[in-house]
């Protein structure tokens, strides 16, 4: 008994094969627009920008001759705000990932910890903003100072740092804290001088990822005030500023062709600066990938 | 003279055991409050969202006495700046949704295709390759969208659409489109590459070919992973905010034309903010009342994309 019907088989197997590769050709040139999109933007941003930017565009003031300005002021604004985000959302993140990696049992509360830094992940970056206009600059009355911007920025890439350090902590091996406890140091000794030795790399990768972030938000910045326009440096926490985003976008806002074209360049100091950032967090990881 | 040295360097053992007395107890003190230092850290990501919820909800009150909440859901004119303004959500959202759906229409079948020829077509260098890239561009700063989306894609629009304004709901929509499409096709690969092996090669020595693999065999496997992916990027659009208020403009209005300008929740927050909107007038707690719908929002798709992904899981 026959029970296939060999030629039925074969007059549809054509169509069935063709189908799969008109797909495959469409899947990948699906996969090749972002690709392209990719190299558009960089391609477009290069020639837009590239007139204007050289040595006196970094070292000048913003000004109202596009010829004349530059984002002195906004790339040190953006140093300055790195230097409040890193510790603080460094410091807290790294923290609850200890804490709920090492000393945290599985209960109820944990697991409402846990839920609320995925949702906390999710809010839009702007409503950071509105709970940093009413907590920092209004009710601790910090203004639009480095602090204040800071400390939004700090809350806002806190889940990445947190996920990013859990995941770190949890692949230490269990070997190597049972070893150190066998020897006889406490909890917190083989913490600090085991688990976090060898959770360090991943922990500085997502804090760079996390830092990156940062400094290319815009959003919540606008919403706290901080000047589009600003010609002095702050001298300390508790001062002015503004950051390279909020020059950009302040450029990007006029109808004037050069200052798009100010625009531009100024977006390919901050990429520069992306790129930069990035780079190093692969070479950490890739320098310290997989000791174990 | 030579004992007297000695003494002198080498501590006697009553000192030694007085000084590792002083060590234990400062090793003790800190095991002990250590794990309270930790847990008060931890506590501030959930003081962080009480503070959001708070701020947000008492400021939107102080809102609601001044503005009927009726004429905030129904109204549908949004003019706060006139004397005396009114002020009706839903052009607001209005504009939100047109540009999410149109990002949607862009992102939604560029990242699931690109999610299966990743996970299913191409080879682990390929993947090993393209993965990275597509993660620099769902890293790149949205302010860098927005400057794209006004000086590139609108013109680009405008030679074909001319009737195309300025600013308009369709330029951002899709480059929204292409920001969140690196999320979903990443996300999906994830949840595709989740599927185990042995269900591809059962379905190819019953003499599928990869595509019926694909999307009779793969896709309905992973299918929770893949409509979670959707949800969470969706509202990442309906949050988004630079790109909006660069390239989408500042005119409320209800209606479904993508070319003529929008405003969008997020566009009219910055709006405000930049504006010299002073603190207590109404204008000024209308941010908090919109970014609480916002919050609203993303939040309800945050928690469906959850509840997704665990309802629907196929467990292997």
């Amino acid at each position: 008994m026959k029970l296939i019907n060999h030629s039925n088989v074969i007059k549809k197997m054509k169509p069935r094969l063709m189908k799969n590769v008109i797909m495959r050709g469409l899947f990948f040139s699906a996969t090749l627009f972002g690709l392209v999109i990719l190299g558009i933007l960089f391609y477009r941003v290069l020639t837009q920008g590239i007139g204007y930017l050289d040595f006196q565009f970094l070292t000048s003031l913003p000004s109202r001759k596009p010829e004349n300005a530059g984002v002195y002021t906004a790339l040190i604004g953006t140093v300055w705000l790195m230097a409040v985000v890193a510790p603080v959302s460094l410091l807290i993140g790294v923290g609850t990932a200890i804490y709920l990696e090492e000393y945290a049992s599985k209960n109820k509360f944990t697991n409402f910890i846990q839920i609320n830094i995925s949702n906390l992940a999710g809010v839009p970056s702007i409503v950071f903003g509105l709970l940093g206009l009413t907590l920092f600059v209004r009710a601790m009355s910090l203004g639009t100072s480095v602090l204040a911007a800071g400390l939004t920025m700090s809350l806002l890439v806190l889940p990445i740092i947190i996920v990013a350090a859990q995941e770190a902590i949890r692949s230490v091996p269990s070997e190597l804290r049972e070893a150190s406890l066998g020897m006889g140091a406490t909890k917190w000794q083989t913490i600090v001088r085991v688990v976090m030795p060898a959770a360090i790399p991943g922990i500085l990768t997502g804090g760079i990822l996390a830092l990156s972030r940062a400094i290319g938000e815009t959003a919540p910045l606008v919403v706290l005030g901080l000047p589009l326009f600003l010609a002095f440096l702050p001298r300390t926490v508790f001062d002015m500023f503004t950051v390279l985003p909020m020059q950009i976008y302040n450029w990007t806002g006029r109808p004037q062709e050069e200052f798009q074209s100010l625009a531009a360049a100024g977006i390919i100091v901050l990429l520069v600066l992306l790129i930069l950032m990035n780079s190093i967090a692969v070479l950490i990881r890739n320098k310290f990938q997989k000791r174990y | 003279m030579m004992k007297q040295e000695v003494n002198r360097n080498t501590p006697s053992v009553q000192e030694l055991i007085a000084e590792k007395k002083q060590k234990n107890n400062l090793s003790k003190m800190l095991e002990k409050i250590m794990p309270k230092v930790l847990l008060i850290t931890a506590i501030l990501s959930i003081l962080t969202t009480l503070g959001i919820l708070f701020t947000l909800l008492i400021e939107t009150f102080t809102f609601f006495e001044r503005v009927n909440m009726k004429e905030f859901l129904t109204s549908k004119s949004w003019y706060p700046f006139s004397e005396p303004g009114t002020f009706g959500i839903m052009p607001l959202v209005s504009g939100t949704l047109k540009v999410t759906i149109i990002a949607g229409i862009v992102a939604v079948p560029i990242g699931l295709a690109s999610a299966i020829f990743l996970s299913e077509y191409a080879s682990d260098r390929t993947r090993r390759i393209i993965k990275p890239i597509l993660e620099v561009l769902a890293g790149i700063p949205t302010i860098v969208y927005g400057l794209f989306a006004l000086t590139f894609i609108t013109p680009l629009l405008r030679s074909i659409i001319p009737s195309l304004e300025m600013f308009n709901a369709l330029s951002p929509g899709i480059v929204i489109g292409i920001m969140i499409t690196p999320m979903i096709a990443s996300l999906s690969e994830d949840a595709m590459s989740a599927v185990p092996r042995s269900m591809r090669e059962g379905a190819l020595a019953m003499g599928s070919t990869k595509f019926e693999v694909a999307i009779k065999v793969v896709l309905p496997a992973a299918v929770s992973g893949i409509v979670s992916s959707i949800v969470l990027a969706l509202s990442r659009a309906i949050g988004e905010t630079m790109i909006v208020a660069v390239a989408g403009g500042s005119t409320p209005n209800l209606s479904f034309n993508v070319t003529e300008s929008i405003q969008t929740m997020t566009a009219y927050i910055v709006q405000v903010s930049q504006g010299d909107a002073g603190y207590g007038t109404t204008i000024y707690y209308s941010i908090y009342a919109v970014g609480f719908t916002l919050f609203l929002f993303t939040f309800l798709m945050n928690l469906l994309a959850q509840y997704i992904s665990r309802r629907f899981r196929e467990e292997y």
